[in-house]
């Protein structure tokens, strides 16, 4: 008997030439405090981490990083382009991460509305084919729309993120049709990127069948983000390895369990 | 006159330098590790080992980032 537990460590995740375990990504912001963070990343089990680039702040005594409370040797670091609303400043964003001399993966974001948050689907794919040709592994942001994906995929991004709802909302999974279509038609591997609030959503999430999920603020902003990354992790895993068993057809009527024979007259 | 000083814009805010200062130089006087940032001079990278020979201008813009918390 394979147990699901076997099932999901058989098979670790590809992403851009690269091999993780870990099918449950997180990020670095929000957090009350850096040692929370460190221990919630901990129990998370995530290898890849988002990390965002902003200006050193040079008023403060010591101008500290992430890379501080973060050892960028035990963690995989994937650098974002959050806040970025034009291509232009996504690619701009991207070449300074490029810089920072760790890998060439990115997170690509390109917001085109403040409110909530959605991508600019039109800038996302200008910046992604720019950066592509700039020999970045790119992992696209993007909302579960199939023909976007479809074209992020053509573009040669690493990876394609479908929204389970808008970023730090915890409204859950909204389109679960629409996100298992996109898994269903790529070849790339699909990360469900936002939206997630708590470990039923990464559980039911993981259940369409996706490659992983990348989250932050559900973690973040739990009353207690160490067992809430232990829980994610869990359901993380409870959900690949449903996925992978296969579930039973869903049926309108019931069916008995037990057998009708030998009922007592 | 050899401690006359230009304005350039750091990170969106002037600051007066030594004329003639490097980016090294910069990153120095602001007590910065040069491993620690990544420099962006007039909207182009300057890699590491080359910020000792770029020399700021009047009016330069120089932007010093670094990786933060972020989803």
């Amino acid at each position: 008997m394979t147990t699901a537990v076997e099932l999901v460590r058989n098979a670790p995740l590809a992403i851009g030439g690269r091999t993780f375990h870990s099918r449950l990504m997180v990020g670095t912001g929000k957090y009350r405090d850096n040692d929370t963070m460190r221990r919630a990343i901990e129990a998370s089990g995530a290898e890849i981490v988002t990390v965002a680039v902003r200006r050193v702040d040079l008023d403060r005594t010591k101008a500290e990083g992430i890379l501080y409370h973060l050892d960028p040797k035990r963690y995989f670091l994937l650098a974002n382009t959050a806040g970025c609303s034009t291509p232009e400043d996504a690619v701009r964003y991207a070449r300074l991460a490029r810089e920072a001399g760790f890998n060439e993966f990115v997170k690509l974001e390109v917001i085109g509305d403040q409110e909530t948050l959605l991508p600019d689907v039109q800038g996302l794919l200008e910046a992604a084919e720019a950066l592509v040709k700039e020999g970045f592994q790119i992992l696209a942001y993007t909302n579960e729309d199939l023909i976007t994906a479809l074209r992020l995929e053509d573009a040669g991004c690493a990876a394609v993120m479908p929204l389970a709802s808008p970023i730090g909302s915890g409204l859950g999974l909204l389109n679960p049709y629409h996100v298992r279509l996109i898994k269903r038609r790529l070849r790339v591997p699909v990360i469900v990127d936002a939206g997630v609030g708590t470990a039923s959503d990464a559980c039911v999430t993981m259940e369409q069948g996706v490659d992983g999920i990348l989250m932050n603020t559900a973690l973040a902003a739990a009353r207690d983000p160490v067992a809430m990354a232990q829980a994610m992790r869990l359901a993380v895993e409870a959900g690949r390895g449903a996925y992978l068993a296969g579930r039973m057809p869903k049926r309108e009527v019931a069916v008995p369990s037990s057998p009708l024979e030998g009922m007592l007259d | 006159m050899k401690d006359e000083t230009i304005d350039i814009t750091v990170n969106g805010k002037q600051r007066a330098v030594p004329r003639d200062a490097s980016l090294l130089e910069l990153l120095q006087s602001l007590e910065l590790d040069p491993r620690a940032v990544v420099v962006e001079h007039n909207r182009a990278i300057v890699r590491r080992p080359a910020l000792g020979r770029v020399k700021v201008a009047a009016g330069d813009a120089v932007e010093l980032v670094h990786f933060v918390g972020g989803g």
